[in-house]
């Protein structure tokens, strides 16, 4: 029996898109939790409504692994026309749970899988006859029965999970055990186990941990961070943090009594409009935010640069998925890194946070409306699909302590206090000026914003030692954020000098990755970047070591290509990049196989 | 009050900004004197007016009035965007966004198109020249069909009409006037501020140097010739007496939201500026015509913005605090139960 049947494999659902299966994963991969082992669960679905092949993986992992695993232990086989092609992606000695109907003889037949035919189609006509359009989910849950049993999960566990899927409501809860039970009878009477894998309750591992997906955290961000104005326009995968954002304001944002909200969300026309309001907003002092996806970006990219060079505060949450264009709009990668961090044209350099968790994704959400007021200038939270729609085991997000930190911002008393005042005038050495907003009651609050050349004093300038001027002190600002935005998080032994660098999801494959290699007696140390522009301790961390594999999501090396630019020559050449792009999460071994190749073999590296 | 100080006791000065850049002559600079004249004898109070602009000649003229007002000279075609954004987050302002037709018409025809449809409450002034200024004068969405360019090339291209269109999209307070006609414009922008609402104000305004020739029908010597007023206006603000100096019977007094009214002189016809179909037709047939009806062509008082639509709190969301906007300790740990989310 193989040492990783108990707890630590993979199971695949292959469904049809819109056949109603999300709930009976969710149901089972909660189940699973509950028995303290970790689960990382993966939705790869079809940018389509219905028909299209969808898979659900929930990656079993004593250990804690979080990311995706590349092959499959335990297959649930629902949709005919990805059949074979489901079956050959199983690991040898696995096991696949199918519709009875499923041709198993043949080529499809692999003599090195266990199988368990069930005649799904037929119990639930048999039993749900009367249930119309339930009668799809009804059958998913019988799937759910059926591996429960042949994993040995207990009833009652399944049961405490239909109970938050189904929010304690009685007669739900109740009719989809009846299902389960159809599946755990099945199991029962019809078939024999004969395959290793199975769960066995675990503690100490995820105690006090709960589920949630990287957008809903951002959205919590969002209002926790005092967003007020909300502008969006709907994009796969990043409109569930603008939907999130609207539940939690419609039962925290409203007056019980007058019904009165204290937010404003405006579903755009488009993702131009939608950064015009948050400019506008920003502007006008109000903490405002949108959420998009690549496409998104780029036709905000035109406002991203005015925000910049008018020093205009916005939030823009960019949601990676695969491009360009719409790529594959349902998949994930990490792909807008260079193009979000000097988004528009000219000299433009943006703040960019990274998170890899779901706690990044609240904290960072909030930590982003507080650098766009302090720096006055647009700020990107860049997550991907994988970390926005995914839900993931998390600690409870811890509330916050301290206050808004709104920047520099002048009052009416304050300007009755001083001699003169200058919106651009670099006061404190810092890059950051002093703004007063709209409605300040005073004869000198008011200044003009504009895109155009500008002096320290807002007027209008085409002078070429103005404009240089200009361009130098927002270049100041943007060395004073390398010391404000989240520093890299490094884990480093002495004894070591190979290390990796990694920013946002993919840390879930370093964290394995390095356990692996470590095992095959190679130690790497690990920075994980969490924000541009760079903090010192990067350059400080690579100087430290001779080979640095960066590792990252998209075919060019992004991260890669920024470090080439802004670090020091001699550090240059010993910069690795280590890229995956097939639009599926990065799993371990992408990591791993690379590595050790070079590891092998290193290039000659020019110091 | 002395005399030349303001309802809210501001001498006109304070209205004035920073010198033009414009042509000399331009129809632009003739609607800033208007609206000084406006913004002045309405009583805006500086600090509160928000002047907003999207990219063109016409999107300077922010800057030459009201200086100490806070400005917002936006992108090309974007400004109701940011005005939409600037008004939430602040609904005490006194949003005036200053436009030109290529900044409408063309690169920001869907912002146009969906601040109307929201209802942002703004005062939207489209100074409309047919031709784009700052580019050197290429034709812009509103010339009409077979006016001819500078150089004597002709529009074959039907054109939009900015009024037309804000009434078939459901706007609440629609105007067409001229620069060079201050009398019937003081008033409509006065009666525009007054407005709940989006205000559009088509204002024909010629380009001097580019579209002032023979053939141009945005020309002062055209519009001059086929301005057909509807009725000139005059306005008064709200809580004040009603003065009658004109004939009973010739008079149409329009209520606004605020108490202000605004009230029609008519010449020469029979004009319902609140029935909507009529407007169109008006506008119709007076394009057939290759005339300009000038006035308030459409208003409508009942209906809600985007502030009262959207039910935000008075206070401007600007200014919420973290208690006033974080969700309580006690639903966030309810929230925060292990294994309850997925
Ligand atoms: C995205 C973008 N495209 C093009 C331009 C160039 N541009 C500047 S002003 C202008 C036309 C302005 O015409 P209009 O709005 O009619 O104003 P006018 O100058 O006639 O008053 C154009 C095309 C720009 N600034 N931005
Ligand atoms: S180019 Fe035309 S629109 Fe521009 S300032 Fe001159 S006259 Fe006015």
């Amino acid at each position: 029996m193989p040492a990783r049947a108990v707890n630590d494999f993979t199971i695949r659902v292959a469904t049809v898109n819109g056949s109603g299966s999300q709930s009976s994963n969710l149901v089972l991969t909660n189940a699973i939790a509950r028995l303290g082992i970790p689960v990382a669960p993966k939705n790869v679905f079809p940018s389509n409504i219905e028909g299209l092949p969808t898979w659900f993986d929930v990656r079993i992992s004593a250990l804690g692994y979080q990311c995706r695993a590349r092959h499959f232990d335990v297959l649930v086989a629902l949709n005919a026309a990805t059949w074979q092609q489901d079956v050959g992606g199983v690991k040898s000695g696995g096991a696949v749970v199918h519709e009875e109907v499923f041709p198993c003889k043949g080529d499809t037949l692999r003599e090195d899988l266990s199988y368990y035919a069930v005649p799904f189609t037929a119990l639930a006509k048999e039993h749900f006859a009367d249930k119309g359009d339930l009668r799809k989910y009804l059958m998913n849950m019988i799937y759910v029965g059926v591996v429960a049993q042949l994993l040995e999960i207990p009833l009652s566990t399944i049961e405490e999970a239909l109970r938050t899927q189904f929010r304690s409501k009685a007669a739900a809860v109740e009719l989809n055990m009846s299902a389960v039970r159809i599946g755990v009878d099945y199991v029962q009477q019809n078939l024999e186990k004969h395959d290793p894998w199975r769960v066995v309750p675990m503690s100490g591992k995820i105690d006090g941990l709960l589920f949630m997906e990287g957008n809903r955290a951002a959205a919590l961000g969002c209002v926790m961070g005092g967003c007020t104005v909300a502008a969006w326009y709907p994009i796969t995968p990043s409109s569930s943090l603008c939907e999130y954002f609207i539940q939690y304001c419609d039962r925290y944002r409203v007056d019980p009594q007058t019904g009165n909200r204290s937010v404003a969300v405006v579903q755009a026309e488009d993702e131009l409009a939608a950064a015009g309001i948050v400019f506008g907003a920003g502007w006008a002092g109000a903490r405002a935010m949108t959420s998009t996806s690549g496409p998104g970006i780029s036709l905000m990219a035109e406002y991203a640069g005015y925000g910049y060079f008018a020093e205009v505060p916005g939030v823009i949450f960019d949601v990676q998925r695969a491009g360009p264009s719409t790529g594959l709009p349902t998949r994930t990668m990490q792909g807008d890194l260079a193009f979000a961090y000097t988004l528009s044209h000219g000299d433009t350099k943006h703040i960019v946070l990274l998170p890899a968790t779901v706690a990044e994704a609240y904290e960072f959400a909030m930590a982003a409306f507080d650098l766009a007021e302090r720096f006055q200038t647009p700020v990107f939270v860049l997550s991907d699909l994988d970390l926005g729609m995914n839900p993931w085991l998390t600690p409870p997000l811890q509330y916050p302590e301290g206050s808004f930190d709104r920047g520099k911002v002048l009052g009416a008393d304050d300007l009755a206090s001083m001699k003169s005042w200058g919106r651009y005038r670099d006061v404190d050495k810092d890059g950051i000026g002093y703004r007063t907003l709209p409605g300040t009651n005073h004869p000198a609050a008011g200044f003009f914003t504009r895109g155009t050349g500008h002096d320290e004093e807002a007027r209008y300038s085409e002078m070429p030692d103005v404009w240089e001027r200009n361009l130098d002190r927002l270049n100041r600002k943007t060395e004073t954020a390398r010391t404000a935005v989240p520093p890299p998080v490094v884990s480093e032994k002495k004894s070591t000098k190979v290390a990796i660098l990694a920013y946002g999801t993919t840390h879930h494959a370093v964290v394995e990755a390095r356990d692996f290699l470590r095992d095959a007696g190679v130690e790497v140390n690990y920075l994980r970047v969490r924000a541009l522009p760079l903090p010192p301790e990067v350059a400080a961390f690579i100087k430290r070591h001779d080979r640095v594999y960066v590792v990252e999501q998209n075919r060019d090396g992004q991260l890669y290509g920024i470090l080439r630019t802004e670090l020091p020559t001699y550090l240059i050449g010993r910069l690795q990049s280590i890229r995956h792009y097939n639009g599926v999460p990065i799993d371990a071994h992408a990591i791993i196989d690379p590595l050790l190749a070079e590891q092998r073999e290193p290039a000659v590296v020019a110091e | 009050m002395t005399a030349n100080l303001n309802i809210i006791g501001l001498a006109r000065e304070v209205y004035k900004g920073l010198p033009t850049t414009l042509c000399a002559g331009c129809g632009h600079n003739s609607i800033t004197n208007h609206l000084i004249k406006a913004l002045y004898e309405y009583g805006v109070e500086p600090h509160k007016l928000a002047k907003m602009s999207g990219i063109g000649c016409s999107s300077k003229t922010p800057a030459y009035f009201v200086e100490q007002a806070h400005g917002f000279n936006g992108l090309h075609g974007r400004m109701p965007s940011a005005a939409t954004g600037a008004k939430l987050a602040n609904r005490e302002l006194v949003v005036l966004g200053i436009s030109g037709d290529g900044d409408t018409a063309s690169i920001g025809l869907g912002q146009y198109c969906h601040m109307i449809r929201r209802n942002v409450d703004c005062t939207y002034i489209v100074e409309n020249n047919g031709c784009y200024g700052l580019t050197k004068g290429q034709f812009s969405a509103t010339a009409d069909v077979g006016s001819t360019q500078k150089g004597g090339k002709a529009n074959e291209y039907s054109t939009i009409d900015v009024c037309g269109l804000a009434i078939e999209l459901g706007a609440t307070f629609v105007a067409r006037s001229f620069s060079g006609d201050g009398k019937q414009l003081v008033p409509l922008l006065q009666a525009a501020f007054s407005h709940r609402g989006t205000a559009i104000l088509d204002v024909i305004s010629p380009c001097v140097t580019f579209n002032d020739h023979v053939g141009s029908t945005k020309s002062y010597a055209y519009v001059k010739e086929h301005d057909i007023v509807l009725h000139t206006a005059d306005y008064i603000a709200g809580g004040r007496e009603i003065t009658v100096d004109y004939e009973p019977g010739t008079v149409r007094d329009v209520e606004l939201e605020d108490g202000a009214h605004v009230l029609l002189r008519k010449l020469d016809v029979d004009y319902d500026p609140t029935d909507e179909s009529s407007a169109l037709r008006t506008i119709h047939e007076s394009r057939e015509r290759g005339e300009f009806v000038t006035g308030l062509l459409y208003v409508d008082t009942h209906q809600q913005d985007l502030c009262a639509r959207e039910h935000m709190v008075k206070q401007p969301l600007a200014t919420l605090d973290e208690e006033t906007l974080r969700i309580g300790r006690e639903d966030w740990d309810k929230m925060m139960r292990p294994l309850t989310e997925t």
